[in-house]
């Protein structure tokens, strides 16, 4: 870039990708699939939106990786969460 | 002489060690511990769902989808004019600064103002959070934990509304250029956040 100017994410095309996969969900949800395969879609495409906004909006993928570790202390927190929630309907 | 000492005055100073400034530094912190409130909140949803799960109305049986949809877009785009709002400061395009602020502010009202068009029209409809008069599909469980959720996270839209204003009032000031970004930026993180919990809140809620 020049006169310093910063280069930015690439957010319209971000915002594109979000409103796309926020109507796939929706479409997923319509569309008379098993649950199971349908739930799973749904938490995976999720998880990519979510991923995205993180990333490129929140700009974690452009922070140090000292942040990134920061970032990710409710990560092995969840995990223990979700494990003990499991153990209920064993 | 200090690292503070060497910076120009009204410049944001960033901390040792995260070479991240103490607004970004604490919001990302208080990210954080977000992250785990709405963890339990999803939690006992998901532990109730499974238990009763006759408690629960299949979706779209009282949930509005698609307006929830358009509602969800809406909050999309917010994000999105909000990020545009952080690359014209760093670009110091105060005039971008100011409309891109202004229209993540509308957005985020229109986003709150559905939420509760939303909810007027399921209470109406007997969906509410109280056993007693709980008259929908499904059971008084699937209103509370509905009204828990969604309410938290509404509150969440309403209080990053108010907070917007502030930013825009404090730009309509000249609070904030290309070297002095802490305040948008960390308001930045606030309001992606809440986007991105109504992504996942709105899959859990209205679509599965």
């Amino acid at each position: 870039m020049q006169n310093g100017e910063k280069a930015h994410p690439p957010y319209m095309l971000i915002w594109g990708i979000l409103a796309i996969l926020m109507f796939a969900k929706v479409g997923v949800s319509l569309v008379g699939m098993p649950k199971w395969l349908s739930v799973a879609l749904l938490v995976m495409i999720s998880l990519a939106s979510a991923l995205l906004v993180a990333l490129y909006y929140m700009h974690l993928k452009f922070e140090q990786k000292r942040l990134w570790v920061l970032a990710a202390i409710p990560i092995p927190l969840i995990v223990i969460f979700i494990l003990v929630v499991v153990q209920e309907f064993r | 002489m200090s690292h503070a000492a060497t910076m120009p005055m009204g410049h944001d100073r960033p901390e040792r060690g995260f070479d991240a400034y103490n607004a970004k530094l604490g919001m990302w912190v208080f990210l954080l511990s977000e992250i785990m409130f709405f963890t339990s909140l999803i939690g006992a949803y998901v532990i109730l769902r499974f238990a009763h799960p006759d408690a629960f109305a299949q979706p779209g049986v009282v949930l509005n989808v698609p307006l929830t949809a358009v509602n969800t877009f809406v909050l999309i785009c917010s994000s999105v004019t909000m990020v545009k709002a952080f690359a014209a400061l760093e670009q110091d395009d105060q005039k971008g600064l100011k409309l891109w602020l202004l229209a993540t502010i509308v957005l985020g009202a229109a986003f709150v103002g559905v939420q509760a068009y939303e909810y007027y029209h399921l209470v109406h409809d007997g969906f509410v959070p109280n056993a007693a008069a709980y008259a929908a599909p499904g059971g008084a469980i699937y209103g509370s934990t509905f009204y828990l959720m969604t309410g938290f996270h509404g509150l969440h839209v309403s209080i990053g509304v108010l907070c917007l204003i502030w930013i825009l009032w404090k730009s309509n000031r000249g609070a904030f250029h290309s070297k002095r970004v802490a305040g948008v930026e960390a308001m930045g993180l606030y309001w992606h956040f809440v986007d991105l919990v109504w992504i996942v809140l709105f899959t859990i809620v209205y679509l599965i």
